[in-house]
């Protein structure tokens, strides 16, 4: 017996890359604008977008959007009641989705056509670990904080929130009941990952959704800017 | 949290890599992960050992090589490394950083396999 040592230096989400650089290249030529929204169960994400889907709706813009769930379609007939076109991703259990869920769940799409959408919004799995692992091809990861999680998330959770291009804060209009200090949450938000747009909304009160959709339509007039999100 | 599905690709890939050498047994398995990779040691030993079972990596070490953040001081014009993920600031000057270069690895390094030889 001799013992040898076979270096490999490969990356265990090699596979997951691969596909997600394949559906970036896919997007860029398709000219829409894929954001992919994070956070911890129950943040608000489904219903910061049904607000966004119904406002950007409203001005015009072709939006349509994916979203993952453990088990239930509850959160896509929520967000289909926009009147855009959504399709459910059912993990069965897993925690995150992946860029081959993603591409299963493009291929026949009935009405929905890459070419023909402005924006794409894909709603993660709710949990704060795993999904800042699988690059989904996006352009912009949102890892959201709702008012009610402590302050301190981000510090708990530094890999989802420095991997993250916007965050924001959800459930503004419960604030003050919840004890909400504005001053830290933000401040940690930075020490995790300095100079991040960071918006403070409400989806019972439209609060903030103003500017989320300037920065949205800024986002898209610069979509073709060659550089990737961090 | 996704720990069992990252040992089972390792243990796929290091399989497929493992039929070159027929007959050989996988001693031990190395891993460098950026401490922003959110895995953690623990749960990845705790996964290895009923993952590898059955397996020619069955038997086999699985070692952890954890590598800090390290990240681009714009400030100082150098790379800097960070002494924790709790702060994202230069701990030379102080300045904020975005730009990463190190931190988010989760790779095999290399495999050592107890080969048999050719008989003669
Ligand atoms: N007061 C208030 N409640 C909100 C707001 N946004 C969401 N909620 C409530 O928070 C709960 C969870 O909201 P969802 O939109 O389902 O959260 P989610 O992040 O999509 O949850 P998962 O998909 O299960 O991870 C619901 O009861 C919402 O009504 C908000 O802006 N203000
Ligand atoms: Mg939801
Ligand atoms: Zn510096």
């Amino acid at each position: 017996m001799t013992t040898r040592i076979v270096e490999l230096r490969r990356g265990i989400l090699k596979k997951n890359d691969e596909l997600a650089a394949g559906l970036r290249g896919r997007f860029v030529d398709a000219g829409v604008l894929v954001l992919n929204l994070v956070s911890s169960p129950g943040t608000g994400k489904t219903a910061f977008l049904e607000y966004t889907l119904r406002e950007l709706r409203a001005r015009g813009a072709k939006v349509a959007a994916l979203v993952g769930d453990l088990e239930t379609d509850n959160d896509a007939r929520r967000l289909a009641a926009s009147g855009a076109p959504v399709r459910q991703i059912n993990t069965h259990g897993i925690c995150h989705l992946d860029a081959e869920m993603i591409n299963k769940h493009l291929e026949g799409w009935e009405g929905v056509e890459l070419a023909g959408l402005d924006y794409l919004f894909i709603e993660n799995v709710g949990n704060l670990v795993c999904p800042s692992s699988y690059d989904l091809g996006e352009k912009i990861r949102v890892a959201l904080l709702s008012v009610t999680e402590g302050e301190d998330k981000p510090l708990k959770y530094p890999t989802l929130f420095n991997s993250a291009d916007a965050a924001v804060i959800t459930k503004m209009d419960i604030a003050e009941p919840c004890g909400f200090n504005r001053e830290l949450a933000l401040k940690n938000i930075n020490e995790i990952r300095p100079g991040i747009r960071i918006f403070e909304t409400s989806a019972k009160t439209g609060a903030g959704i103003d500017d989320w959709l300037a920065y949205l339509a800024q986002a898209h007039t610069a979509r073709h800017g060659l550089q990737d999100p961090l | 949290m996704h720990e069992l599905s990252v040992v089972a690709s390792i243990v796929e890939s290091v399989t497929e890599l493992a039929a070159a050498y027929p007959g050989a047994r996988v001693l031990e398995v190395r891993l460098r992960v950026g401490a922003l990779a959110s895995v953690i040691e623990d749960s990845l030993q705790f996964c290895w050992g009923i993952t590898t079972e059955g397996t020619p990596l069955q038997g086999s070490k699985l070692t952890v090589q954890t590598l800090p953040v390290v990240m681009h001081c714009t400030a100082c014009a150098q790379d800097v490394e960070l002494q924790g993920v709790q702060s994202f600031r230069c701990p030379r000057c102080g300045e904020p950083c975005s730009d990463l270069r190190q931190g988010r690895e989760l790779e095999i390094d290399s495999i050592e396999i107890d080969e048999v030889e050719e008989a003669i």
